[in-house]
């Protein structure tokens, strides 16, 4: 391990493994630092993905595709089940071996990688960020950088003490639990989608198939529901009236910081990228692909920027985002703030009148356009969903 | 309503044998007053302002208001 890096990636999930690896591929020196002792673990996610989000970084394998996805059932508070088929969509995870292989792409493009590292400082030289300080094993120490990309998640700190604003609304974060759950008899390749006041207000609350019987149910809800009730006490209730004795496998807490993607992500000697940056889509809560393409964009360009000897260069990220996913992120959210604030008796009329289209013809955009019906002032909005 | 001087007399205890140590409250504390390590969590009392978005956001409950006080771990 060397004392000074041309770059460092404060955090080793998807979006982490992705700018180190397309930054080392550049041949610029690279160390990306985990704070938990293994790479992927502990999972802090409902492991749906699309096909497409993936493909573009990884060969699908199927050690890490728990299932194959190509149904979507949306479920609305009365039970109305509006089933969506799509061709070969996408998989449920296993997040623990996706992220870890992912990490290993970066360290055969060249990247060192340090676990139980948590970064807690950076050092600045000048007013710019000039590299980490962190705690490895009970000591304290510190390595220079010419770059710092902060991955450090919906927790992420490291942007803020730079200068960004960083910390996410507490109304815009889509605080989550989930379990993962033996015994459940859903359609293996249907992600379930479950809306309504009793289950998930503000949100959605999701089955997500695992191989085995197993599945991924959850919910996510804002901090503003969750100043009356918290997410955990929809959980009890689902399983209770659902799944009364099922042995749970895993137990888990999660935040999705659900909003567009921050005002700025990069600044002198930094960037960000990931749950970090908020490059979610807010719509889907889905932060795996698009937090890849933030940190690919993200890597590639300070590693030129290194290369180029001109480190204003990662400035052109911020731009380099919003033209590839930030704009239709920002669409999204305001889908999202349509959708989300349906009375359940909306969402029930939706459905029903959505399952009077003939089975063959249901497709997402047909939903939209039931959706519209009820709402007709989204119409601008997912007009220009299919427009970008 | 229950904000204090950063200084003052800290109110919010998080519950650390209940803690999953999953970050909500870590991203939207406007304050940077939340420390999270690998499984290790406490409230740096000299920038909470007891302001109480990390007890709303905690989706397990874990995170509680103590109008009678708690004792923090603080900055070094």
């Amino acid at each position: 391990m060397k004392s000074d890096y041309d770059i460092i990636v404060v955090g080793a999930g998807p979006a982490g493994s992705m700018a180190a690896r397309f930054a080392a591929e550049k041949g610029v020196s690279v160390l990306m630092l985990e704070k938990d002792r293994d790479v992927g673990y502990p999972v802090r996610c409902g492991e749906a993905v699309s096909k497409a989000g993936v493909s573009e970084f990884i060969e699908p394998d199927e050690k890490w595709i728990s299932s194959h996805i190509n149904n979507f059932a949306l479920i609305s508070p009365d039970g109305t089940e509006a089933t969506i088929e799509f061709g070969d969509a996408g998989y449920v995870l296993e997040r623990r071996i996706f992220d870890y292989e992912l990490a290993k792409t970066a360290a055969k493009a060249g990247a060192e990688i340090l676990t139980r590292a948590y970064v807690n400082g950076l050092l600045f030289e000048n007013g710019v960020v000039s590299g980490v300080k962190y705690e490895y094993r009970g000591e304290q120490k510190q390595l220079s950088a010419k770059i710092v990309i902060a991955a450090d998640g919906v927790e992420s700190r490291v942007g803020r003490w730079a200068g960004l604003r960083t910390f996410t609304d507490f109304r815009e974060m889509e605080c989550c639990v989930q379990i993962t759950a033996s015994n459940i008899n859903v359609e293996k390749n249907t992600l379930y989608f479950y809306f309504g006041q009793n289950v998930a207000p503000g949100g959605y609350f999701w089955i997500f198939p695992k191989s085995n019987n197993a599945a991924n149910i959850g919910l996510g809800v804002s901090g503003m529901v969750g100043k009356k009730k918290s997410a955990l006490s929809f959980l009890n209730n689902f399983m209770s009236n659902n799944f009364p004795d099922s042995p749970i496998l895993t137990s888990i807490a999660g935040g999705v910081p659900s909003s567009i993607t921050l005002e700025k992500i990069s600044g002198p000697g930094i960037m960000l990228v990931g749950d970090a940056a908020r490059q979610v889509n807010p719509l889907s809560g889905g932060g795996i692909a698009s937090g890849m393409i933030g940190g690919s964009i993200a890597g590639r360009i300070a590693g030129e920027a290194i290369l180029r000897n001109n480190l204003s260069h990662i400035l052109s990220y911020d731009k380099e985002w919003h033209n590839r996913l930030g704009k239709r992120h920002e669409i999204f959210e305001r889908i999202k703030n349509g959708i989300y604030n349906f009375s359940d008796d909306k969402f029930n009329k939706i459905a029903q009148s959505f399952n009077s289209i003939p089975k063959d013809k249901r497709t997402l955009g047909r939903l939209f356009t039931t959706a519209l019906l009820n709402q007709p002032s989204l119409l601008v909005d997912i007009a220009k969903v299919f427009i970008i | 309503m229950y904000r204090q001087a950063k200084t003052g007399k800290l109110l919010i205890e998080i519950l650390p044998n209940k803690c999953d140590f999953c970050g909500c409250c870590v991203g939207v504390c406007p304050e940077d007053a939340i420390e999270l390590k690998e499984a290790e969590i406490y409230i740096i009392d000299e920038r909470c302002t007891n302001c109480s978005k990390c007890i709303w956001s905690c989706p397990i409950e874990v995170i509680k208001f103590n109008k009678e006080g708690v004792l923090s771990k603080s900055l070094a």
